[in-house]
Parts: structure tokens; sequence; C-alpha cells
């Protein structure tokens, strides 16, 4: 530890604490937990192995004639540690082949919500230990990918449905991955219809607007609701344009830049995900998601216990004490459809 | 609507376009030929557009921004249908075109096949009807569809189980052309590995898409056929935008790293798919479609029970077993 700047006898020393915090979070690492949710073939894998610079996931989409179609949602969490200056992130990125691949996707969405809400209940459990680790392992999803469909005018009645109850368990960002299809014109006004929809269906998406924000969070906060949906484009390629690599693809007409802001919001998506906003997306899915959750199911514990103790105190003639009920979360976890 | 001749006479007349005595092929080149296409393919993967640049013109205008309201209400599916009158290298072609929105965009979509296929039978049940008429109606206009054109998303997978019920239900009622919709979000190497992957699919599932090689009799064309068969699924990139140079207009699509230009075959198989479907197979497929589809239908439906000359006996027959079995049960 690095001795205090003792320059004057009323120096007290307190702002080292950031310091202190620092070497704490070095030793200790993160994770971070994001899911991805979207019809096969939409550019999931690509633009999250693009993201995080290196090939995290696979695509799980079907590209033989004899693999089987699948028929559900299936939920394919993938964890690895990423180093980067001495801090190390333990990132799982949970894949949702199947989703909104079928004929009929009436309840697609339901191994999804449920994954989610399965992670905030391993946590309380765990919080409500008697004996709590030091440290409990998060798996909370701290982010929701959200993939929309390039081309359409706005959003799908499946992407209502989704989107609706996902908002409600995590912290959601719309994007459109394989937006090389689309002209500037027409990303501009799906992006205005989105907005206008969204707002319509009153689909709250990350970041949420907060009154602790200062000026400066507030200004930048803005300036990426304005960008929603993130129009993207992802490549794991290098490409070679006279003689620069480029990361980007190479088209009969012309190169894309992933990087050139013109080209597409990758930058964007990157800087905001990893570079703004990555401490408070875990911040606000353990202070809002989280808190939520945990409300609901303390409440329904505590309900489901006063129901037992008015039972037997109805019941029993002789009295006996009520049967202490320990906190079964997982019983009472009921996974909303 | 002109009278059009009766369908026999009309399947020998399209054969032997070329060898008709010269009054016969002066009406019929008034009139145009008919010719039917319909459009099927979820939202977004460029049919509204595809059939404007078809057509050179704005058949489906934009429609107006609607409301957010409507984005959650899956709007069931329609059968618009839009008649175009076209001239293709001298050949006048009463076009009409049926454009399916809403197929494929609800949460639950298997419905849609039987709409399609009870739509597609419909036309064949008119013509059964008109062809056993005694008297005939000299205005009667073949609704027939000669050609489905099936809008396959770009994924970079294989079929969606959507595309494989699509094509498997209705491939023994129309003649089936898979086409990539928004094919420019593929590189080449994508667009190649893509259509490898379709074919691979295609073959497996024996998927009964148009086989453009069915007329054997002809050996010049089987070749060039066969190389067309090479690029199903056919790429589709569309325009809204022309551009006027020095050379005259250009179709292109206009994105910040290039332009595409639609005509360009290096670029698309827009302007082949064009060609095929307006000049050279355009008899080739209402040729099978009469010859071959709607013969099938006609002999299953006669020996099911319906029009045939069996008619009055097999009705006899029916309602004694009707009369049998309302008895044994008293």
């Amino acid at each position: 530890m690095s001795a205090p700047a003792n320059d004057s006898q009323d120096y007290v020393g307190f702002d080292t604490i950031t310091q202190q915090m620092e070497r704490k979070f070095l030793k200790r690492g993160f994770n971070f937990n994001v899911i991805l949710v979207g019809e096969s073939g939409m550019g999931k894998s690509t633009l999250v192995n693009s993201i995080f610079s290196s090939h995290l996931v696979d695509s799980q989409g079907r590209r033989t004639a004899q693999e089987v179609i699948r028929k559900t949602t299936e939920i394919s969490p993938v964890t690895q540690t990423l180093e980067e200056n001495g801090v190390r992130v333990r990132l799982t990125i949970i894949d949702t082949p199947g989703f909104g691949d079928q004929c009929n996707n009436e309840g697609c969405w339901v191994p999804v919500i449920k994954y989610i809400k399965d992670q905030h209940a391993a946590y309380l459990e765990r919080e409500l230990k008697p004996q709590r680790d030091r440290v409990i392992n998060d798996t909370r999803v701290h982010a929701c990918l959200y993939f929309l469909n390039p081309g359409s005018r706005g959003l799908r009645p499946l992407d209502v449905e989704v989107l609706k109850r996902l908002t409600e368990v995590t912290n959601v960002i719309p994007v459109i991955a394989k937006s090389d299809s689309m002209t500037v014109e027409e990303r501009t006004a799906f992006k205005r219809r989105i907005k206008e929809e969204l707002v319509f269906h009153r689909i709250a998406v990350y970041p949420y607007p907060s009154e602790e924000d200062c000026d400066e969070d507030r200004a930048l906060n803005s300036s990426i609701r304005d960008l929603v949906p993130f129009a993207v484009v992802g490549s794991e390629e290098i490409i070679d344009v006279n003689g620069t690599p480029v990361r980007g693809r190479r088209h009969g007409w012309g190169v894309i830049n992933i990087f050139d802001e013109t080209h597409s919001d990758f930058v964007h998506l990157r800087n905001f995900m990893l570079r703004t906003h990555l401490s408070d997306l875990i911040e606000v899915t353990s202070q809002r998601h989280y808190e939520q959750f945990r409300t609901s199911q303390l409440r329904q514990i505590k309900e489901l216990r006063a129901q037992q103790a008015a039972a037997a105190a109805s019941g029993g003639i002789m009295g006996s004490m009520p049967q202490q009920v320990p906190p079964q979360v997982p019983a009472v976890h009921q996974p909303m459809a | 609507m002109a009278p059009s001749a009766p369908s026999i006479n009309s399947t020998m007349s399209s054969r032997m376009a070329t060898a008709r005595p010269s009054s016969y092929r002066h009406k019929s080149e008034k009139r145009g030929m008919t010719y039917n296409i319909m459009l099927v393919g979820q939202a977004g993967l460029g049919r509204r557009t595809f059939l404007n640049t078809l057509c050179e013109r704005a058949v489906i205008a934009s429609p107006d921004a609607p409301n957010p309201e409507t984005a959650n209400v899956a709007d069931p599916m329609k059968f618009d249908t839009y008649e175009v009158a076209m001239e293709e290298e001298g050949t006048r072609i009463s076009l009409t075109v049926i454009d399916t929105p809403g197929f494929g965009d609800g949460l639950d979509n298997t419905s849609c096949f039987k709409q399609l296929q009870d739509y597609i039978e419909a036309q064949f049940d008119e013509v059964l009807v008109e062809e056993s008429r005694v008297k005939r109606n000299r205005r009667y206009r073949d609704h027939r569809i000669h050609v489905l054109v099936y809008f396959i998303a770009p994924t970079g997978h294989s079929l969606r189980e959507l595309d494989i019920e699509l094509i498997r239900r209705l491939g023994e009622y129309v003649n089936i052309i898979p086409v990539i919709g928004r094919a420019d979000s593929f590189t080449v190497e994508e667009l190649d590995a893509f259509r490898a992957n379709v074919m691979r699919d295609i073959v497996y599932y024996k998927l009964p898409v148009y086989n453009f090689c069915w007329d054997e009799t002809d050996s010049e064309a089987l070749v060039e056929n066969r190389e067309i068969m090479d690029h199903i699924p056919f790429s589709v990139v569309t325009c809204d935008e022309v551009f006027d140079n020095e050379y005259g207009s250009v179709r292109i699509r206009r994105y910040p790293w290039g332009t595409i230009e639609i005509d360009d075959e290096a670029q698309c198989d827009f302007a082949l798919l064009r060609y095929i479907l307006l000049n050279s197979h355009i008899a080739d497929l209402i040729n099978y479609t009469e010859d071959m589809l709607y013969e099938n239908y006609r002999t299953k439906k006669l020996e099911v029970g319906g029009y045939g000359e069996n008619d009055e006996e097999e009705d006899d027959d029916e309602e004694d077993q009707a009369l049998g079995a309302a008895k044994k049960q008293e």
C-alpha cells in the first residue's frame, strides 16, 4: 500500500480509498454475465465475439442437413476468464439457440425468463443462508442483448411479447446485428419506429433514467438512448484494405469497417457496454432487478408463513407451535410465463 | 378482361407460340399472356420492393408509417392482388401478382400453410368447374398460380422449419422458386456457403422445389437449365432508387461503403431471375402448372368423387350407404 501523500498536517488521506478498493478488486476479479436473445442467423455469436475481440462462443445455427432442427429454446452458457491490464473478468455468455426459430413460437421465451429468474433465486438462496459465503459467485444476468430483425418495419409481435417480459427481469439492450443490409435511410427510419413502439408499449430498455445522474451522466445516457437500437455489424475477420488490416466485411461493392462510425454503431455499443456502463450494468442488476425479485419472493414467503400459522392456530386444539418454514426459495419461485 | 381460350387449347398454344397462324397470334398478343405469380415470405425480406423492381414501376406503394399500436398485433395473412400489364421483348403479359403479407409474422404460424394451400386449390377448382360447364364462360380468366417465389431469410445457416414446411406442403400444387431476400447482407463466400447449405437441405428433406430440368426432351435447354439450377436459391437485392448517370439509369442501393447495382449479374441474381420469370421460362412455368400440377390435382379430385363421369353413380352409392347406416342405427 502506497503511503498517503503527507503534504500538510491537515491532509487526512481518505481519498486513497479508491486505490484500496482497486487493489481488492484487482485481486478478486469480477463476474459479467450476458445473455443473447434472438432468432438464429441474426449474428449473435459474431457480434459477441467482436465486442470482446476473441472467439468466445460458437454459432449454434444448424449448418448440416443431418442436424436435428431444434424444437425448443435451449439455454447454453459458456464461461471464460479474460484478463486485461491485470483486471480479470469471469465472462459468461448465455446463448439461446432455438429461440424464435419454430413455426409456432408461443412460449419460446419461457426458458429464457426462467433462466434469468433462477439466477436471482440462486443468489437469494445463498444470501439467506445462515453461513454465507464471503463473496457470493454472481451468476445473475447483467445484460441482455436483444436482436431485432433488420428489414422488418418495426417490432414484431414476438419482439413485443418477449421484450415486455425481459425488461422486467434484466437490463435489455436492443441491437440490430446484421445491419449491413440496411441503407442509412432505412436504418434511421427503423430506429425511429422502434423507439416509438417501445414508448407505446412501455417497454423500458437500458439505460434507465435516474435522479441520481449528474448532468454529464444524463447527457451521456440521452445520447445513448438516441442510438437505440444499436445498428451494428460484427466481424471476426481481419481483411486487408490497401495494406491496412481492417476488422470488417468485404462485399463485392465495398468494404465495411466495423469500427467506422459511419458504417455501424459497433464502437458506440462496445464503449457503452464495456467502457462507460459496465459497472452500472452490474449495479443496476443488483439494485433494481434483483431487489424486485427479492422483495416479491420474501413477500411470498412471509404470506406463506402467515397462512400456515393461521391454519395451525385454527386447526391445533392443543395450540401446537406453527412449523418453522425455512426459506425455500426454489419452491416458492414460480417461473412466470 | 379479354376472353380467353379454353384451357386445353391455351396449353398447346403457348407451346407452339412461334408456330401459330398469324391471325391467332395477333389475337393473343393483343390480350396478353395470362400469368400469375405469388410472392411468399416473412416481412422484411423485400417482397414488396421485389415486385416493384420486377415490374419497373411502383406497383405497391410504400405504406404510410402505421401506428405503434399495431406493432404487436399480428395481422392474419392476406392475399393482395395486383394486376400489371407488362411487355417483355414484344410479348404482352397480363401479369397478376399475389402478395401474401402476414405470412410467418405471427407468434403461431402453423395455419399459414393451410391458408395458402386452400387458396391455390381454389384456383384449380375454379378451372375444374369451368372446364366441365356445358356453356363455357368466354370471359373466363385463369387464376391458377404459375409460380410461387419464396423468400428465404439470409441467416447463413440452413433452412428454417417454416421454410421446410412451406415447400414441403405446397410443392405439389405450385412451382416454387426459392430466393434469398436481402442477399446483400452476405459476402460472396457466405452466399456460396449458404446456397450449399440450402441445397443440401433441399436434397435431404426431398423438398419439391421447381425443377427447371423437368422437360428432358430439349437437350439444349437442359444444359442451360442445369446452369440455372446452380443459382438456386437465387440471391435477390432490390432497390427503390434509380440513379441517372451518363450511361442511362442504373438501379442501385447505396451504402456508406459502396453502391450495389441491382442489375449487375456479378453482384446478385436479380437480373437472371427476372429474365427467367418474365422471358425465358414463362412458357415452361405455365406449361408445368397446367400439364402436370393441375392435371395431378384434377385426377386426385375426380378419384375422390368430385366432378367425374361416374359422378351420378357414385352419388347414388354414397346415398345408399348413408341410408343403410342410418337404418342400422335406428
